[in-house]
């Protein structure tokens, strides 16, 4: 009975299908944009270690700190980076003085009660206090930015496909226009980036030769600063990395050595029972019936 | 437990004896773990994932325990509250990036410990409520990963949710009335978030409650084996301490290599970009994919595009939830008395064939909803359904097996000297005869 019920089923199921895969398709109109999209250069990273692998190397805090820099200067008028605190710049190899005068000179104040009247207020920011917000919501945001609002960028290389080496090729992408795009599909309010999923991006191109003065006399080209202010933004995401893969390596050596412990301890467990098995007809191998024996499912069915 | 030659327990001590009279619980550990429980001696590296199973579960609720104390199930501040863990919690990106990979590791676990059911025949009598347990507990793991998905309030949580649970309204008449039921609303929300929270928070301790109903049935007939043939006497079993203990730290070991592998190297890896943007009910993701290991559903689902009496829509929801429930009739679906694949020649290919069929369908279900993949989904789905509805009863009913072994500690012995013909192995008849 459940084989003659299962089988009617199958044979509905199995039937629909196959109207659903015989049925004809809408000719799909290919998007005459798709060949102008590029994909982003895969970058050599100091977290991803000797060979690309992962397994070793950490941040290059120089870079981190160039990657402020830019960020500061930069991309920080717009985008906020709501998650992280001042006090986490401590892991780019800031001292703690050094944290406290950036986050006093942070040039957006953070929310506060005015002590003798209990109105809103703003005060300087501490080295407790995350990343002031730029926007106080998402309509100003919109409002300033051609109704495009800057996203945040705590997360930003942890949410979006390809991470650091899309950051980097986004920001460093704008060309112009080719002469062959269809000029139907070209937005004037808007700036051509093949990085970008609909080629067109709301945010202007930011980062030109020279923009930003290194501390430490690196050159600030447009690839440089591209690629410091892609790690970290790396950093901001996963500013934990250095700890859990630090703290990877341990394990797996650990278990590694575990592993070893308990396959010889398997191995010594066994000896009797594999030379037993290999010496002839086993000793203890009377039949009892009365153990349950393979019952057809038939019988039952 | 079922075998008369396994060793009883025996406390040692004048404690241990005030103990077993009292409340017996170590006798009962003995039992079901220890060296009472008398397993058949030729198991594989598959029979480990039962254990790797209990263990991914064991980590899951530890983890989850402590992550619950500081996650936060408010819309508003639920994103912030999972950023707050990666961020400030000491060893909190730990306790998540656990979490997240260890789910995905449950499902693997599992998925292959069902593959290991499916291939030597442990769903058949008499372990049709072993099987059967099993499967609710998977369903539960699904609901309960479902759920717990929604959490971090990303944006493939909220609109995951939203997809999955509009899924119910293609149910005529009543589905509205059940999707506002279920979301505590009209859309995903936080009331949804919370009663989400406190049913994953639920549902794992159902699972552990089901897995020990699911171990006392198993040590009725005691484990299978790849012969599939039942344990006969002494010589075919071994006990499960120190024997499979032994086996088994070594599994969990390789097992908890690599699964630290993710966890610490590539924590990311088998979850989606999106999750890092925080759920904004505004702007819909450009695809929107489930977890993983709901991709040959969700490719089962989406494979129904035509309106055939029924609204494709209810199709696709019948054909996700029978892909699941036919499960269940599996041992009346399979006529062979024989269990194991090893001894079924016609039905092992087309095992083989549902196996490439799976790694399509998953494929397909992660793929975006266009062309070429709902063709290849549909006749993917089309074979899933064939074969368990159609091909299985049909070649298990005409196949004719290889001759099977009298019994484990032949089949072992035969195994080792590789020598010719076994001696008298009985057809299929013989197999089949009822032991009472």
């Amino acid at each position: 009975m459940v084989r003659l019920i299962g089988f009617a089923a199958g044979i509905v199921f199995v039937f629909v299908l196959a109207l659903a895969a015989l049925a004809p398709r809408e000719a799909s109109v290919p998007d005459p944009t798709e060949e102008f999209h590029e994909h982003p250069e895969d970058i050599h990273w100091s977290w991803e270690g000797p060979m690309g692998l992962g397994v070793f190397g950490g941040f290059d805090k120089a870079q981190l700190q160039r990657g402020f820099k830019v960020y500061r200067e930069v991309c920080s008028s717009c985008h906020s980076l709501k998650r992280v605190a001042f006090r986490n710049l401590e892991d780019l190899g800031f001292n703690e003085a050094e944290v406290k005068v950036i986050a006093e000179e942070w040039p957006i104040e953070v929310p506060a009660v005015n002590p003798d009247t209990g109105e809103a207020t703003t005060q300087p920011a501490t080295a407790s206090d995350r990343f002031p917000l730029v926007y106080p919501n998402e309509v100003a945001a919109r409002a300033a930015n051609n109704n495009a609002a800057p996203p945040d960028m705590s997360l930003l290389a942890k949410s979006r496909e390809g991470g650091a080496d899309y950051i980097h090729a986004l920001i460093t992408g704008y060309e112009p226009v080719p002469a062959e795009f269809p000029q139907d599909r070209v937005q004037e309010s808007l700036h051509y980036n093949p990085q970008f999923h609909s080629l067109w991006i709301a945010m202007p191109p930011q980062l030109s030769d020279g923009l930003v003065t290194y501390d430490d006399g690196t050159e600030a080209t447009v690839d440089q600063m591209g690629r410091d202010v892609a790690a970290f933004l790396y950093w901001a995401a996963e500013p934990k990395l250095e700890q859990r893969k630090a703290m990877g390596l341990g394990v797996i050596i650990f278990l590694i050595g575990f592993s070893v412990f308990a396959y010889l301890a398997y191995r010594k467990v066994w000896a009797d029972v594999k030379s037993a098995n290999v010496g002839g007809p086993g000793t203890r191998s009377q039949v009892d019936d009365k153990g349950l024996h393979a019952r057809g499912p038939g019988e039952r069915g | 437990m079922s075998f008369g030659w396994a060793k009883p327990y025996e406390p040692k001590t004048d404690l241990g004896r005030w103990f077993d009279e009292r409340l017996p619980v170590p006798r009962m550990v003995w039992n079901s773990l220890g060296g009472g429980y008398e397993v058949p001696k030729n198991i594989n590296y598959f029979w480990n994932f039962g254990v790797l199973a209990g263990v991914a579960l064991v980590i899951q609720i530890a983890t989850g325990v402590v992550l619950a104390m500081h996650y936060a199930a408010n819309t508003d501040i639920a994103f912030q509250s999972v950023e707050h863990i990666m961020r400030d919690i000491n060893y909190g990106w730990l306790l998540r990036y656990m979490h997240a990979n260890g789910a995905s590791f449950f499902f693997i676990v599992v998925y292959i410990h069902i593959w290991r059911g499916l291939w030597y025949g442990s769903y058949k009598a008499p372990r049709e409520l072993v099987w059967m347990l099993g499967l609710v507990i998977f369903l539960l793991m699904m609901a309960t990963a479902f759920m717990g998905y929604v959490l971090p309030w990303g944006q493939m949580s909220f609109w995951g949710a939203t997809v999955i649970t509009n899924l119910f309204s293609a149910i005529p008449v009543v589905g509205d009335t059940i999707v506002t039921f279920l979301l505590g609303g009209f859309a995903v929300d936080n009331a949804t978030l919370n009663r989400f929270f406190s049913l994953h928070f639920l549902l794992p301790f159902v699972i552990a409650g089901v897995v020990m109903l699911k171990i006392w049935a198993l040590h009725i007939p005691g484990s299978n084996n790849p012969t599939g043939v039942e344990v006969k006497g002494p010589a075919d079993t071994v006990p499960f301490h120190p024997y499979f203990t032994a086996k088994d730290g070594f599994g969990l070991g390789i097992y908890l290599i690599v699964f630290s592998i993710f966890l610490f190297f590539l924590p990311n890896y088998l979850g989606h970009p999106d999750n890092y943007i925080e759920a904004n009910a505004l702007s819909t993701p450009a695809h929107i994919v489930p977890e993983w290991y709901f991709w040959p559903f969700y490719a089962i689902l989406r494979a129904f595009t035509v309106d055939f009496i029924l609204p494709a829509k209810l199709w696709g929801v019948l054909a996700m939830f029978s892909a699941i429930i036919l499960l269940f009739f599996l041992p009346w679906l399979d006529k062979s008395a024989v269990k194991s694949m090893k001894y079924r020649p016609q039905m092992k290919l087309w095992m083989y064939v549902l196996l490439v069929d799976l790694a399509i369908l998953s494929y397909c279900g992660g793929a975006p909803a266009e062309e070429p993949f709902v063709r290849i989904s549909q006749i993917a789905a089309i074979y899933y359904f064939a074969h368990f509805l159609i091909i299985l009863p049909i070649v298990s009913a005409r196949e004719t097996p290889l001759p099977l072994p009298n019994s484990i500690a032949e089949a072992v012995l035969k195994g080792k000297e590789s020598t010719g013909a076994p001696a008298g192995a009985p057809d299929t008849g013989a197999a089949a005869q009822p032991a009472e």
